[in-house]
């Protein structure tokens, strides 16, 4: 590898378009397209008795209303359960327009299609819709109760069920551990919800010309839409093409699919024979797109004199919202995340998953170990409360130690795999990180306080992903690979590696995200998994075309590949620069032609190169072109960890909490752009100080979304979010060649576990729930 | 979130606008930052929307011996450089952002009305007042409301149907005074969970609360400044809402008063060279 | 009823056909093709959609086209040198990797033009105010202040 791109901080090769105004999201495509708009229910639980669209009519530009019994069947069914599991018993997901029932505010009803989004919008006001409220269930309280129902055939509004449980080397479980630790403590903790809110909202557009679908979403997978729309449209695959464009955030919102809309705006485009286009407003995205992280969790924990954890028994509620299209995965990962870098002697875990009138929830930036990591770091610093110890030390009693990996935990994992830590240093990690907020030079004063929390993430889960590797005749390397980008800097990140496997200059390397046009074979960006599992399939798929390049440039420099080197897109022989042939002429020489088009081509041709008349042009087993595919199909996850710390002040009259200093160290393996895995821990805290401080859903007990604007629901501006100082380990992972492990998540997951052990530890008052506001702290001081 | 439809006028000085108010009703529409919102949500549908932002002589800040008068078209963002009013000037810092105040402007805070907002409680603390024109038997007339009678409740000022608020008028502090403005909010340029503005002079001290009632809460504290806090706790009302209890609400503009108080009599004695 | 408006935009008259509730956010987008600037919230919040007016930051969200008739307007498609090049706030960004999914970049972009405009040589509390009515879910806001910063040090060398 001459071209030591692979861990630069290179600049962005996205940036230039974006910081003119010439990136393309979803809105600024389709300027003619008519526009659609939704009807939604302004109840969270009722019957639909009766739709009347006449008022709306004469509505100016007005192209088409749609109720559900307008849809034909197939496109009329129950949008797919995503991932089925065996616990999960009662999975339900909603119909793309309500059939009968109704079950969150914001459901979609109606949709209308018009000239623009105004007149939409003006025939949706218009549209009179007839329901029979039914009662709603608010909160995972009611929820559990089972006297109401979210849907009638779900007894006890419980959809999923679900115990794991290690046992300790003596084989006993986490109840007898417990029961017999010389001590125990128990506890109940809070956390409530967020969601993911990106800038730019859901939005769809499509276009259909008689034969093929082309539709363009704003996903986190457009595969796998592709094969959704294809199977709801009844349309041959190959007819159906997606591709995300420019996508403003996602944070795991968009990974949900089909969305009602996904379905509809594409089957009203070849209903209409116009293109059509949804975009999504803000209010829209509050009430109808997902939200996380709203769990209650009861703890048990036994340990002994030095705070070692003998048995964990967590029983955890989990809020699903009205309906389960994303499966159980979110309550799965808290289950197996919590355990973080330590190994409890015995764990029982166990998760109930209740249906509320509300919007229903899927993964958000962490996915459920936030939840995980708070109830396991809120524990660690009970133990050490309990016994009068230093946090750290009780910590650094429970990991597991660097010459235990790879370490199974002994419980499934979210990709169904075994939970197996495959590298990591925690003692090292934790060094650093008290170094790195001076944790024990920290002078404590009333108001002043310091807390910390560790975790462990799973990431970079399978199935696969793809990497497609062109070599073109003008030397220009044209990466592709089917998952999308968001931000993550996937243009950057993929041609680094590309340029430095196959020795080219950056400059030469283009790489397309998330346009099946490119690559139809893709699972999608979540779970951290973008630069673990498509990364080494590009570094793969480079280094098949590396392979074929030095075969061919061999033949032409008449020397053995095993003496060919690539530097600066030129093959050549080491030792012997003079002997050396461009990738440009690899391209032209690896595809035999009739026909040129340029003086390069020409060395191509037929007559013009002395090719052995008794081989084929293109030998057997050979495919004319200098490209390569390959597939990176991990085992099992890698596991990246981190460890947080923060110094947060409280005033005392009032009770406002400012952080005053925030501190991560931070382990994802092998680093491909330290600049872009610093932007995502930034990004990440950032969205963990929102979680931990500010935000949060608040439902009223009509199942009214009571804050459902930016006016309301407060993400932190750059007054509210501190600096944050960062730390790097480097442990690669033994799991993928490039020796890299996901960071998208990492700074989002132990924020509130932090913020809660500063502020526990500045107020001497036990903080079980979180966000925390400072009315909220005014009325802990209360008692 | 799109606006409804409605009819527009754009008129193009004083007596066209008053005309049009007083035959068709409608929103006056100045800067916007409040109303334009609430249309783009459709919790607002007005047949006719006013728009006074062509209507010539409106944006004038005038400063005299006696204060400021500031026109209905001063934005707030040409308020606060200007620099007029000490007190102005610092509540407006402490309005939304920057983008908003280059728009918004300072009567159309007032007649907004929000208990929350920060402006109502300096005219109030001032004993400012509004000049509210109308088109009347074919001639506009005038009248002035005091900032005691303007904020009649949550959302509402005593800016009647048909009428247009053309200018308020802040006094100046008295010779030997001091001013100051605290409040906490949730976000920095968020609208305030509590908050309080003080003037304290020679003859004794007041102060304005804001987001603890219907609109900002006047409590004349005489020149015992220790038992403020205590005293404005009694004075006011607040809201359980979800952002704050009332109860912390109603302690925290306690402890915001006094610090309002404590920093005008401070500044107050600078004044004086005391 | 349609109003016949002009806007300068980025210093070219355009003309547009707008009914007056027409946002200045959408006739930008829709109406004159300038797509740059992007809408988040609708209930000017987020800043996303933030444009210069006469030379100062507005939410065009929250703005209709037609009362900004005649105006002087500069989107983020205008921020650029006369000769093409990126401005010194756009290339500091990029240097700085203030932006990750860039839908709140013009947004900022543009309220940070100004802000150096009015203020030179900010200090990190009024950088940090000088933002704080743009809301980012990507960066942390960590290194788009720094891109401040590096922006009003090329602005200072190229002045």
């Amino acid at each position: 590898m001459t071209t030591k791109l692979f861990g630069a901080p290179v600049q962005r090769r996205e940036d230039p378009r974006l910081l003119t105004g010439q990136g393309r999201y979803l809105d600024d495509l389709g300027r003619d397209a008519l526009a659609a708009a939704f009807v939604r229910s302004p109840h969270a639980h009722a019957r639909v008795r009766d739709i009347d669209v006449s008022g709306a009519l004469d509505v100016e530009g007005l192209v088409a209303i749609y109720t559900w019994e307008d849809l034909p069947e197939r496109v009329g069914r129950a949008l797919p359960l995503l991932i089925p599991h065996p616990a999960l018993t009662h999975g339900r997901t909603a119909y793309p327009l309500a059939r009968d029932v109704v079950r969150h505010v914001g459901e979609p009803v109606v949709m209308v299609v018009a000239a623009d989004r105004y007149a939409a919008e003006d025939a949706c006001a218009l549209i009179e819709v007839d329901y029979e409220p039914l009662k709603p269930v608010v909160g995972i309280e009611e929820a559990v109760q089972g006297a109401q129902l979210v849907h009638e055939d779900v007894p006890g509004n419980v959809g999923a069920h679900l115990v794991q449980e290690v046992a300790a080397a003596d084989g006993r479980g986490a109840r007898e551990a417990i029961e017999t630790s010389p001590h125990t403590l128990a506890f109940r903790l809070d956390i409530e919800r967020s969601a993911s809110m990106p800038l730019e909202g859901r939005g769809v557009y499509a276009r259909w010309d008689g034969r093929d679908l082309r539709v363009y979403s704003s996903t986190q997978t457009s595969t796998s839409v592709r094969m959704a729309v294809a199977a709801a449209l009844g349309l041959p695959l190959p007819q159906v093409e997606v591709i995300a464009p420019d996508v403003g955030g996602g944070f795991g919102v968009k990974i949900v699919h089909p969305w009602p809309e996904e379905v509809l705006v594409p089957w009203a485009a070849m209903t209409l024979g116009r293109e059509v286009k949804w975009t999504e407003d803000r209010r829209e995205h509050f009430v109808s797109s997902a939200h996380e992280r709203g769990q209650v969790q009861y703890v048990r924990v036994g340990f002994d004199d030095d705070g070692r954890v003998l048995g964990l028994d967590v029983t955890i509620l989990h809020d699903h919202g009205a309906y389960t299209p994303y499966g159980i995965i979110v309550p799965i990962v808290t289950s197996t995340q919590l355990l973080g870098p330590y190994k409890p002697g015995a764990y029982r875990v166990e998760f109930t998953a209740v249906y509320t009138n509300t919007v229903q929830v899927t993964p958000y930036r962490g996915a459920g170990r936030p939840q995980g990591v708070f109830c396991m770091e809120r524990t660690m610093d009970k133990i050490a409360r309990y016994l009068g110890k230093d946090r750290t030390e009780v910590r650094a009693a429970n990991f597991i130690r660097p010459d235990e990996f790879p370490y199974d935990q002994g419980m499934t994992f979210q990709d169904g795999r075994p939970l197996i830590y495959d590298s990591g240093n925690y003692p090292e990690m934790l060094r650093m990180i008290k170094e790195l907020i001076g944790w024990d030079t920290f002078e404590r004063r009333p108001g002043l306080g310091i807390g910390i929390g560790c975790y462990v993430e799973g990431t970079g889960v399978g199935p696969y992903e793809g990497g497609h590797v062109q070599i073109t005749s003008d030397g220009r390397v044209h990466v592709s690979t089917g998952l999308t980008s968001q931000g993550q800097g996937h243009e950057t990140a993929f041609a680094q590696i590309a340029a430095t496997e196959l020795g080219v200059p950056i400059e030469r390397v283009s790489v397309v995200t998330g346009d099946t046009r490119r690559f139809g074979y893709a699972v999608g960006t979540f779970a951290s998994r973008a630069a673990v599992v498509s990364g080494n399939a590009i570094a793969l798929a480079c280094r098949k075309v590396r392979e074929k390049a030095l075969r061919i440039a061999a033949d032409a420099l008449e020397a053995d590949p095993g003496d060919l080197d690539i530097a600066d897109g030129i093959v050549h022989v080491v030792g012997a620069p003079s002997a050396a042939v461009p990738l440009s002429t690899v391209a032209v020489l690896a595809n035999p032609l009739r026909y040129a088009f340029d003086e390069e081509t020409a060395k191509a041709t037929q007559f013009a190169t002395a090719a052995a008349p008794d081989r084929p042009p293109v030998a057997e087993g050979e495919e004319p072109g200098l490209e390569g595919r390959d597939y990176y199909s991990p085992i099992r996850s890698t596991f990246a960890a981190g460890m947080h710390a923060a110094i947060v002040e409280t005033d005392p009259d009032t009770a406002e909490i400012k952080v005053l200093r925030y501190a991560v160290v931070h382990d994802c393996g092998r680093l491909i752009n330290p600049m872009i895995v610093e932007g995502q821990i930034h990004g990440g805290v950032a969205q963990g100080i929102g979680g931990a401080l500010y935000e949060r859903m608040v439902y009223d007990q009509h199942g009214q979304l009571v804050n459902a604007s930016f006016m309301d629901f407060l993400m932190p501006y750059a007054t509210e979010i501190p600096r944050v100082e960062t730390g790097h380990l480097e442990t690669p992972s033994p799991l993928n060649p490039l020796g890299i492990k996901g960071a998208g998540e990492a700074g989002v997951i132990p924020v509130s576990a932090v913020i809660a052990s500063a502020v526990e530890d500045a107020e001497g008052i036990e903080i079980n729930r979180m966000p925390i506001s400072p009315s909220e702290l005014f009325e802990l001081r209360m008692g | 979130m799109k606006p409804p439809p409605f009819t527009y006028h754009a008129p193009r000085d004083l007596p066209a606008a008053l005309r049009t108010l007083a035959e068709v009703g409608g929103k006056v529409l100045a800067g916007g930052q409040s109303l334009i919102p609430m249309l783009n949500m459709r919790l607002a549908a007005p047949g006719h929307v006013v728009d006074i932002n062509r209507v010539a002589g409106l944006d004038g800040i005038e400063v005299s011996r006696a204060g400021v008068t500031v026109g209905a078209l001063a934005r707030h963002a040409d308020v606060e450089r200007a620099g007029a009013h000490p007190l102005l000037t610092w509540a407006l810092k402490l309005v939304a952002h920057p983008a908003i105040r280059n728009r918004g402007t300072v009567v159309g805070s007032l007649v907004h009305a929000d208990p929350a907002a920060e402006l109502p409680a300096v005219l109030a603390v001032l004993g400012g007042h509004v000049r509210v024109a109308r088109w009347d038997c074919g001639r506009v007339t005038f009248r002035e409301i005091p900032a005691a009678e303007f904020f009649v409740g949550p959302m509402e000022s005593a800016v009647g149907p048909g009428e247009l608020a053309v200018s308020a008028f802040f006094p100046a502090l008295e010779e030997g005074s001091g001013a100051a403005f605290h409040e906490v909010s949730r976000r920095h340029g968020d609208y305030a969970l509590a908050g309080a503005c003080a003037v304290v002079g020679v003859a004794g001290a007041r102060v304005a609360c804001i987001g603890v009632g219907g609109g900002p809460v006047v409590i004349d504290v005489g020149g015992d400044l220790s038992s403020a806090a205590a005293r404005v706790r009694d004075a006011v009302d607040p809201d359980d809402d979800i952002h704050a209890s009332a109860a912390y609400r109603r302690h925290l503009v306690g402890v915001l008063a006094e610090r309002a108080l404590r920093d005008a009599a401070r500044e107050g004695a600078a004044a004086r060279g005391a | 009823m349609e109003h016949e408006i002009t806007l300068v935009v980025n210093g070219t008259a355009r003309r547009a056909r707008v009914p007056a509730r027409r946002l200045l956010s959408d006739c930008l987008r829709h109406d004159l093709g300038l797509t740059g600037t992007h809408v988040g919230c609708e209930h000017g919040v987020c800043g996303c959609c933030t444009v210069l007016l006469d030379g100062r930051p507005v939410r065009s969200c929250l703005t209709f086209a037609v009362t900004v008739d005649g105006a002087e307007i500069t989107t983020v498609e205008g921020l650029a040198d006369r000769d093409g090049r990126m401005s010194a706030v756009q290339r500091a960004f990029a240097e700085c990797h203030g932006l990750q999914c860039g839908f709140c970049t013009p947004g900022f972009l543009c309220t940070v033009t100004a802000l150096l405009k009015e203020n030179p040589a900010p200090t990190d509390d009024e950088v940090v105010e000088g933002i704080a009515g743009n809301l980012c879910r990507c960066t942390g806001y960590q290194n788009i202040v720094k891109a401040v910063h590096r922006a009003a040090e090329l602005l200072a060398e190229e002045a």
